[in-house]
């Protein structure tokens, strides 16, 4: 039972193999074999969405994802949208209109929103706070946090407007 | 909580995936999306010895709409059918519905298959089935078996799904031109299993009246169910605000809830008429007056 299997996936861009016992969620995975602590670990059962990574393109709670299922995936952490030197869109809205206090559920909502623009960059408030619903913040409030998604539409507009020529 | 000890598979075919299924005598479980089966291996109410990934295997990820109706294959996910615009007239009733199931990220792994194996009481996609008389194709061993909607549950995340069988696909008959429909749950918040919910819709004929109306609620018993009683209320009649009121009070009296912790007892039995008044207001588009 605790034989270990070997994924195959891409994180971040970069090709990796981790060696893990099946039962070990893409979470745990990505924090402990790959020392992407980013994301985080909060409820562990789904309910709320601090673990969410993005796999081939599509925002999934991490905890509810076994490693395993990742083989051959292509993974996307919230390490990937930007570093303390080269802050992405997001992050950069997000420090402007303080769209978090003790930063527990942020990175869950950065890929949420990573996810969303990147293919709905022209979602309303409306579609944001119905995404955004799916992660729990209970410190900063969700008024900060929907403004600055709202202000990081222009840049992922700009993404795919380069995109289209 | 970390998940139990497991082993696990990914089986390439359907056959392989029913014989491993079968080999195992029940310690076995398959899984796709997981959005179910995950919470309950996290909170250990669940520990097979084998999880069976049948999320990729081939062919049961289509949205097939014809004359026979609209056929979803297993694998479908709630963001597959949100994004097919063509069921916004296929099949408004079930987009209308889907749109309420959980979250986001959710959204972009949970299955059809897999809501319908794992039966909530509160869950859409078994509800709809059930008001729509689908009929939900079961592979297992012996082949293949066509098991109506309606006989599908059997309580509490229980179904008629043996072991060593799984569910291919889902068909619901189809949608007639000018039907009129409306779904309405209620959750505390959005995304959560709804307290109740209902799903309603009728065919008009050349007089004016109901014909064939269906009436289903979820989250308000043990499993999805049909409200007969307002249903044959309904039947043969035109639409107005008295036979709502009425309608209401049947349905109140038709479902018989348990008191938990997201809710007593009465207050789902009130809300079942509740909802069922807005859903039949708005299918019928009738004006409700507010009770002083």
């Amino acid at each position: 039972m605790t034989r270990t299997v070997a994924v195959h996936l891409t994180v971040n861009g970069a090709a990796a193999t981790i060696s893990v016992e099946p039962r070990t969620t893409l979470t745990d995975a990505l924090r402990n074999e790959l020392r992407l602590t980013g994301t985080h670990l909060g409820c562990e059962h789904g309910v709320c969405g601090a673990c969410t990574v993005i796999v081939d393109g599509a925002a999934v709670r991490s905890c509810l994802m076994l490693a395993v299922q990742a083989e051959g995936r292509d993974v996307r952490t919230v390490e990937s949208l930007g570093d303390a030197a080269h802050l992405g869109p997001l992050q950069l809205a997000f420090r402007k209109h303080h769209a978090l206090q003790c930063g527990f559920c942020t990175p869950g909502i950065l890929t949420t929103a990573h996810a969303l623009l990147s293919e709905e960059p022209d979602a309303d408030e409306d579609r944001i706070r119905d995404v955004i619903s799916g992660n729990l913040c209970r410190c900063t409030g969700y008024i900060p946090i929907v403004a600055a998604i709202m202000e990081a539409r222009s840049a992922y507009l700009g993404v795919q407007a380069e995109a289209a020529q | 909580m970390k998940l139990p000890p497991l082993d696990y598979i990914r089986p390439v075919t359907l056959a392989e995936a029913i014989a491993i299924l079968a080999a195992h005598g029940g310690d076995a479980k398959a899984i796709a999306g997981g959005q179910s089966l995950m919470p309950l291996l996290a909170f250990r109410l669940a520990a097979p010895e084998l999880l069976v990934d049948i999320g990729r295997l081939p062919g049961l990820r289509h949205i097939d709409i014809s004359v026979e109706g609209v056929d979803l294959g297993a694998l479908v996910t709630w963001r597959d059918i949100e994004r097919d615009a063509r069921l916004t007239y296929a099949h408004p009733l079930l987009a209308a519905a889907i749109a309420h199931v959980a979250h986001y990220q959710i959204r972009n792994r949970g299955t059809v298959g897999g809501s319908l194996a794992h039966a909530d009481p509160a869950a859409e996609m078994p509800g709809i089935a059930i008001t729509c008389d689908a009929l939900i194709t079961v592979v297992g061993p012996n082949g293949t078996r066509m098991v109506p909607a309606n006989e599908f549950c059997l309580g509490g995340l229980s179904t008629v799904l043996e072991f060593d069988e799984l569910v291919t696909n889902v068909r619901l008959p189809p949608w007639k031109q000018n039907r009129r429909w409306a779904f309405e749950e209620f959750a505390r918040r959005r995304g959560d299993f709804a307290l109740a919910g209902v799903a309603a819709f009728y065919d008009i004929d050349q007089n004016g009246t109901m014909r064939d109306p269906h009436v289903g609620v979820i989250g308000v018993g043990d499993r999805p169910m049909r409200l007969s009683v307002v249903e044959n209320l309904l039947e043969g009649k035109s639409l107005d605000a008295g036979l709502i009121l009425q309608a209401a009070a049947l349905a109140r009296d038709a479902v018989d809830p348990t008191d938990d912790i997201h809710a007593e007892a009465a207050y789902r039995r009130d809300m079942v008429g509740v909802l069922l008044e807005r859903v039949l207001a708005r299918a019928g588009n009738i004006v409700l007056m507010e009770a002083a």
